[in-house]
């Protein structure tokens, strides 16, 4: 028989059981429409992740200032300033592994239009600190060199500050604004950036020279500065490097002689980026092998079918021995049956996967990523399942007696 | 008389029952020529379904020789055995064995199809197949819309369509009323004229007359051998063959 003839005879025989052929396949359905959810669920999830790490900038860390314990209340990193700015400084000329270091003073403050005011963030950086999160003006021009020498009255504005001080699509370069009642002229508008990891919005601030923040906006301090340091390693592999460097590098500074405790930390941002994708890749694997678990439970069911309906035809199967089927005749129409339910299985599953996983994206707003790969491997898995547990019934049909299966009633 | 179908040599079949063996045939030597009528009779027990298993090319005889249209068959494997019902052989049964919720059509392309024939080809022969069992207009019927006799005929027809040297039928008219099993055997009369060799196996000594020799098995072994002048069916009498050919 022509494998297209052995398809259409292992139709006819699936068709007679419209509902018993449809519930077997159901096993698979769920097994396969599963792991394609839960793929895509889970990729989505990775990707988003990547996407708020890529946006936040690459290869940083940040340098924080060590802890106030005063009456033996902690207070938290960065509460006592023991940063200073030549340790800024000396960062950036003797840390090999360093590409760039921008301080980053923040404060929250209300900024104040001709007619509109907005408390939000006001940061104190130098041009640095834009190239390290990639971020390029969108319109006017960005911080420069000179401002950070003079301590000019500029302010670079996020996207989200434009839109409640000036309207959306308003161009405010030029324009000026108040902060703690002292004027700063607006030289430029930073391309919008989205939201943070933790839903943080990055373009509700307002960006001024380092210095002039400590003449106008924070002062007091002048040795030591009242933030972070942030540092960008020259590459991704060199961050762990880079970490140890300043850390080496401001232990001496800093005189702390051997054991003791860092008067500062260091955060690592890619490690915190790889380790929350190693979390979501970890979800999305447990996530698939429990759809996989289904799938093959989804092809014992399948087994279990064919071994009944074996038994059921197996006066059928003794009419065709007689007539002259093969063993092999036999096995293949019996194999290609349990073949057909379970790739008719995975490709309903495919796209009951598809849609549940539309359908989960749009409810709760995840993202979802649909990977091709995972859909030829899911079709694939289902076909294997089709194989493996149509197998048995299949070698047990064709091993029948023919007189045995011909006598049965 | 023509050349010899089917010959066996001291063909014995051996069963193993647990501890017991059972010789279901005892050295049966038999030659059966081209166009003969055989039936094989016998009481239950005597080995009469074992030897049309085996000659029927669904067993395999534990010792002795089987040449079917010269060829040595007793040895041959499971595939080979199957080759041989599809091309040399066709079966008829008590129980008419066709497949359900199927039509009387694709019933008898069955075999075709086993065959490898092509999809166009098997229409023809199996719709010419129907057509001289007198079923041309129940094509498209399936069993259950069929009387007893008329499914018997859509089962000789299937057993016709490969054009087979031999027809083996077991108790063909076991189901069937004697009306219609006069009818059945005027037909395999009429395919015997054509030249097609018939061995009936049957317990039934009305049916056996219709056969040219009549072969009584007992206890395994043949009890006796003869000729005779086989009698006549004569369909175009039956009454009922006016309802099965309107």
């Amino acid at each position: 028989m022509s494998p297209l003839q052995v398809l259409r005879v292992a139709v006819r025989a699936l068709m007679r059981n419209k509902l018993r052929s449809f519930l077997t396949t159901l096993g698979v359905i769920i097994g396969v429409s599963a792991v394609i959810a839960m793929v895509a669920i889970g990729e989505g999830a990775k990707a988003r992740v990547e996407e708020a790490f890529a946006s936040m900038g690459s290869n940083l860390l940040i340098v924080l200032s060590g802890t106030t314990s005063a009456s033996g209340a902690h207070g938290g990193f960065g509460s006592m300033p023991t940063l200073t700015w030549d340790d800024l400084k000396a960062i950036r000329s003797e840390a090999s592994a360093v590409r760039y270091a921008s301080p980053q003073l923040r404060s929250n403050q209300q900024v104040i239009s001709e007619d509109q005011n907005w408390a939000t963030s006001v940061n104190g950086v130098s041009p640095e600190y834009f190239l390290m999160r990639t971020w390029p003006v969108a319109m006017g021009s960005p911080i420069s060199p000179s401002d950070i020498e003079t301590g000019s009255k500029v302010v670079l504005l996020g996207q989200t500050v434009v839109d409640k001080l000036f309207g959306s699509n308003a161009d405010p370069t030029g324009q000026s604004v108040r902060i703690q009642k002292t004027p700063f002229q607006i030289i430029g508008v930073l391309a919008r950036k989205g939201q943070s990891a933790t839903g943080q919005d990055y373009d509700d601030a307002v960006f001024i020279p380092y210095t002039t923040f400590q003449a106008k906006i924070q002062g007091g301090l002048q040795k030591f500065m009242a933030g972070a340091f942030m540092v960008s390693a020259v590459s991704s592999e060199a961050t762990t490097r880079a970490q140890l460097q300043i850390a080496t590098l401001l232990r001496d500074r800093h005189h702390l002689p051997i054991g003791a405790e860092d008067d500062f930390s260091i955060r690592n941002l890619t490690e915190m980026a790889s380790a929350q994708q190693e979390g979501v890749k970890t979800l999305t694997t447990l996530l698939a092998s429990i759809a996989a678990v289904s799938l093959i439970v989804g092809g014992i069911g399948i087994m279990n079918i064919m071994l009944v309906s074996v038994t059921e035809r197996t006066r059928e199967i003794g009419i065709r021995m007689a007539v002259g089927a093969r063993p092999r005749d036999v096995l293949s129409q019996f194999l290609v049956e349990a073949l057909a339910l379970s790739i008719a299985g995975g490709i309903i599953g495919i796209l009951l996967g598809l849609l549940a996983a539309n359908r989960l994206a749009a409810n709760f707003g995840w993202p979802i990523l649909i990977r091709l790969d995972i859909i030829a491997i899911a079709v694939g898995f289902s076909g294997l399942v089709g194989v493996v547990f149509g197998l048995y019934p299949a070698q047990k049909a064709s091993r029948l007696d023919p007189i045995e299966a011909l006598r049965y009633e | 008389m023509g050349k010899p179908l089917i010959e066996t040599r001291k063909v014995s079949k051996v069963y193993r029952m647990g501890e017991v063996e059972v010789h279901a045939l005892r050295d049966v030597s038999l030659t059966i020529s081209e166009g003969e009528s055989v039936a094989v009779m016998g009481p239950s027990g005597s080995g009469k379904s074992t030897l049309m298993n085996i000659l029927g090319c669904l067993d395999r005889p534990s010792s002795g020789g089987y040449w079917l249209v010269g060829e040595e068959v007793s040895q041959l494997d499971r595939n080979a055995l199957a080759r041989l019902r599809n091309r040399t052989l066709g079966f008829v049964f008590q129980s008419f064995n066709l497949l359900s919720r199927t039509t009387a059509l694709e019933n008898v392309e069955l075999p075709l199809l086993y065959a490898g024939i092509s999809a166009r080809e098997r229409h023809t022969r199996a719709r010419d197949a129907l057509a001289r069992v007198g079923l041309g207009d129940r094509l498209h019927h399936h069993p259950n819309q069929m009387s007893g006799g008329q499914q018997q005929r859509v089962a000789v027809a299937r057993a016709l369509v490969t054009h087979p040297h031999l027809i083996v039928a077991d108790e063909p008219t076991g189901n069937l009323d004697s009306r219609t099993s006069v009818e059945i055997m005027a037909l395999f009369q009429e395919l015997g004229r054509t030249g097609i060799t018939l061995l009936l196996v049957t317990h039934e000594a009305d049916i056996a007359r219709y056969a040219s020799r009549v072969v009584v098995m007992h206890d395994g072994r043949v009890r006796s051998d003869e000729q005779q002048t086989a009698l006549q069916a004569e369909p175009g009498s039956a009454p009922a063959d006016a309802e099965l050919s309107p």
